[in-house]
C-alpha cells in the first residue's frame, strides 16, 4: 500500500554544536505509515534529528527530506506537512484548552467558525471535553501531555513527531498516552518518536531504530533486534570477584552484560544444555567459581546495552548497518 | 528570510491571545495599572511640597508619569516573548511556518493596548486630584499619538530584550532600563535643578522630549521643536528594536 516517498529519509546528516558533534553521518528511513521509534540515550542524537526533521534547527551537512520535501528548501512545504510535540507541552497556561486549539486551528488557515468546530473535536477525541473551558494552568500532567497532542494534530498533519511524549508522566497517564498513539498511527498518521524507554518502543514501535553516538547502530522490529542481539544469554554468578575477573579474561569479547555489583556475567547461549553445559566447562573447570546460572530470555534493554555499551563505531560494525 | 514575514491573519490571531493573556494575568495587569497611579500619588504628595516648578505639581508631573506607565507596561512584554521562548510555545508556532513578526507583533500590540489603558486610567486620576489639560482637541490628538508612538517603540524593545534573555526573570531585569530612563528627565523635576553632567544627558536623552511634548500639548504651552525631536527618537528606537529582533531572533530559535 506504500506508495510516493517515503515519511523520512535522512542521508548522512551532520549536525555539531560548536565542538560537540551531535549527529555524525546519519542515515535512515522511515516508511509511510505506523508508529517508529527513535531509541537512544540522553545525547544519542534523537532531539536534534527530531528537531532538523520538524525545520526548527538546520544541518551542517546531508540531506532530510519528510514526504519528499527537504526540510531546508521547502521548509513551508514540510511544516503544511508535519507537527511537533516537543518535550515540554507548548499550551498557553492563561489560555483555556478550547482557546488554544482554537487559536492553533486558525493558526491553520481556517475560520473561526470551522476552528471552533476543529477545536471540540479534538477536545471530545482526547477525553478532555470536561476540561475543555478550563485554563490549562488547572490540568494535571496528563491532561497537558493530551491537550498537547490534540493541539498537534490540528492541523491535520501527515507525519508527527514526538519528542520522549511520556518523559515525566505517572504510569496510568502513558498507559493513556499510549493508547492516544496508537490511535494516531490507526487514522494514517505516520508517528516518529524518541525514547529512552525500551518498554515503550516496545510497545508502541512497528519499528525501531537505535541511536548511538550520532549514528544508527540498529533497526528492526522489535523481535528483530531481540533475535539478532542476543535471543538468550547464560548470565553466571561467581563465587568472588576474582573469579569473575578470570572469567571475564577467558571470555573476553563474548561477554555481552556485566554485573560487578552482584559478581555476574552473560554469554550468548542458544539454551541447549549441551552447550550451557560446554559454557560451564569452559569458563570454569574446576567447577568451583560459578554458584549460580540462570538461561534469560533477551529484553530490548539487552539488545540496547550490546549496542550502546560499546563505541559507536563498533557498535555499527557489530550491527552490520 | 521567510521567518520574518509578517501574515495579517496570524498577527491578528497572535493579538487576540496576547490581548486574552494579559487580560488572565491579573497580578501583571494590576501591578501595571496600580503602580504608576500609586507612584503619582506618591510624587505628588509626599514629594510635590518641596518640588518647585513653578505650577502646581500634578500638572508638572503628569506626562512623566505617563510614560513611568508605559515603562512598566513594557516589561511584561519583555517577559512574555522569553516565555514563549522557553516553554516551546514559539517552536510550536515556527512549526506551524507563523513567523517572528507576526509573533512578535501580537506581543508588542498587546503591550500598547494594555498601556493605553492604563493611560487612561492614570489620566483619570490625575484629573481627580487636580490635573487640568486645556481644552484643546487637536493638541490632545498630537498628544496621543506621541504617547503611542513612544509606547510602540518601548514595547518593541522589550520584546527584543525578551529574545535577547535566557530566563523569563532576567527579562524582567533588562526592562529596569526603561523603566529607569524617565527618572533622568524632566519628567518629576526640571532638569535646571540637576548637576551639570546630569543635565546633559536628561537633555539628550529620548524620554524628555516627549514629556515635553505632552506637557506642551496637553497644558497648551509652546511645544518649539519637542514633538518632532520625539517623533525622531521614538522612529529611530522602534527601527532599532525591529532591527535587533530581526537579528535576534534566527540566533536565538537555532
Amino acid at each position: 500500500m506504500v506508495h510516493g516517498p517515503p515519511a523520512v529519509e535522512l542521508v548522512d546528516l551532520r549536525k555539531s554544536f560548536g565542538e560537540h558533534v551531535v549527529l555524525d553521518g546519519l542515515s535512515l528511513r522511515v516508511p509511510t505509515g505506523g508508529v517508529h521509534a527513535l531509541l537512544g540515550q540522553n545525547g544519542a542524537g534523537k532531539t536534534t534529528t527530531v528537531r532538523i526533521l520538524a525545520t526548527l534547527t538546520r544541518p551542517d551537512s546531508g540531506t532530510a527530506r519528510v514526504a519528499g520535501h527537504d526540510v531546508v528548501r521547502e521548509r513551508r512545504r514540510v511544516r503544511r506537512t508535519i507537527s511537533l510535540a516537543g518535550q515540554h507541552a507548548a499550551l498557553d497556561d492563561g489560555q483555556t484548552g478550547v482557546e488554544n486549539l482554537t487559536m492553533l486551528a486558525r493558526l491553520t488557515g481556517l475560520r473561526a467558525p470551522a476552528a471552533r468546530a476543529r477545536a471540540a473535536a479534538l477536545l471530545d477525541r482526547f477525553d478532555l471535553a470536561d476540561a475543555a473551558g478550563r485554563q490549562v494552568v488547572t490540568y494535571s500532567g496528563g491532561m497537558r501531555r493530551r491537550l498537547d497532542l490534540a493541539a498537534s494534530l490540528v492541523g491535520a498533519p501527515s507525519v508527527i513527531f514526538l519528542d520522549e511524549p511520556t518523559t515525566g508522566l505517572d504510569p496510568r497517564s502513558r498507559q493513556a498516552l499510549w493508547e492516544v498513539i496508537g490511535e494516531l498511527s490507526g487514522a494514517g498518521v505516520t508517528v516518529l518518536l524518541t525514547t529512552q524507554y525500551l518498554e515503550e518502543a516496545d510497545r508502541l514501535a512497528d519499528q525501531i531504530m537505535v541511536l548511538h553516538g550520532g549514528g544508527l547502530v540498529a533497526e528492526g522490529t522489535a523481535a528483530d533486534l531481540k533475535r539478532r542481539f542476543g535471543a538468550q544469554r547464560l548470565e553466571l554468578t561467581w563465587r568472588d570477584a576474582a573469579g569473575l575477573a578470570e572469567a571475564a579474561r577467558r571470555l573476553g569479547a563474548r561477554v555481552t552484560h556485566r554485573e560487578p555489583a552482584r559478581l555476574a556475567l552473560s554469554v550468548a547461549t542458544d539454551g541447549s544444555a549441551p552447550q550451557v553445559r560446554s559454557l560451564l566447562d569452559e569458563v570454569d573447570p574446576d567447577r568451583h567459581g560459578v554458584v549460580r546460572f540462570t538461561v534469560r530470555e533477551a529484553t530490548l534493554d539487552d539488545v540496547f546495552f550490546t549496542l550502546t555499551d560499546r563505541p559507536a563505531s563498533a557498535a555499527r560494525e557489530v550491527a552490520g548497518v | 528570510m521567510s521567518e520574518l514575514t509578517l501574515r495579517p491573519m496570524h498577527a491578528a490571531v497572535m493579538v487576540g491571545r496576547c490581548v486574552r493573556l494579559s487580560r488572565r494575568n491579573v497580578d501583571a495587569l494590576l501591578t501595571s495599572l496600580l503602580l504608576p497611579v500609586i507612584l503619582m500619588l506618591l510624587f505628588v504628595f509626599l514629594f510635590g511640597g518641596a518640588i518647585d516648578t513653578g505650577s502646581a505639581y500634578v500638572t508638572y508631573v503628569v506626562p512623566g508619569v505617563l510614560l513611568l506607565c508605559a515603562g512598566f507596561g513594557a516589561a511584561g512584554t519583555a517577559v512574555s516573548v522569553t516565555t514563549d521562548l522557553t516553554n516551546g510555545m514559539i517552536e510550536r508556532l515556527r512549526t506551524m511556518d507563523v513567523g517572528a513578526t507576526s509573533i512578535l507583533a501580537g506581543h508588542v500590540v498587546a503591550s500598547v493596548a494594555r498601556n493605553t489603558v492604563s493611560t487612561v486610567l492614570v489620566l483619570g486620576v490625575a484629573v481627580a486630584i487636580g490635573f487640568r489639560p486645556a481644552v484643546a482637541p487637536l493638541r490632545w490628538l498630537a498628544a496621543a499619538g506621541v504617547l503611542l508612538l513612544f509606547l510602540l517603540a518601548v514595547s518593541w524593545l522589550s520584546a527584543a530584550f525578551g529574545l535577547l534573555a535566557r530566563t523569563p526573570e532576567a527579562a524582567n531585569g533588562y526592562t529596569f532600563l526603561v523603566m529607569f530612563l524617565p527618572y533622568p528627565s524632566s519628567a518629576f523635576v526640571p532638569v535646571e535643578t540637576m548637576p551639570g553632567w546630569l543635565r546633559g544627558f536628561a537633555e539628550h536623552q529620548p524620554v524628555t522630549p516627549v514629556i515635553e511634548s505632552l506637557r506642551g500639548l496637553l497644558l497648551d504651552t509652546p511645544v518649539g521643536t519637542a514633538p518632532t525631536r520625539a517623533a525622531a527618537w521614538c522612529l529611530a528606537l522602534l527601527a532599532l528594536a525591529v532591527l535587533l529582533s530581526a537579528l535576534l531572533f534566527p540566533r536565538r530559535v537555532a
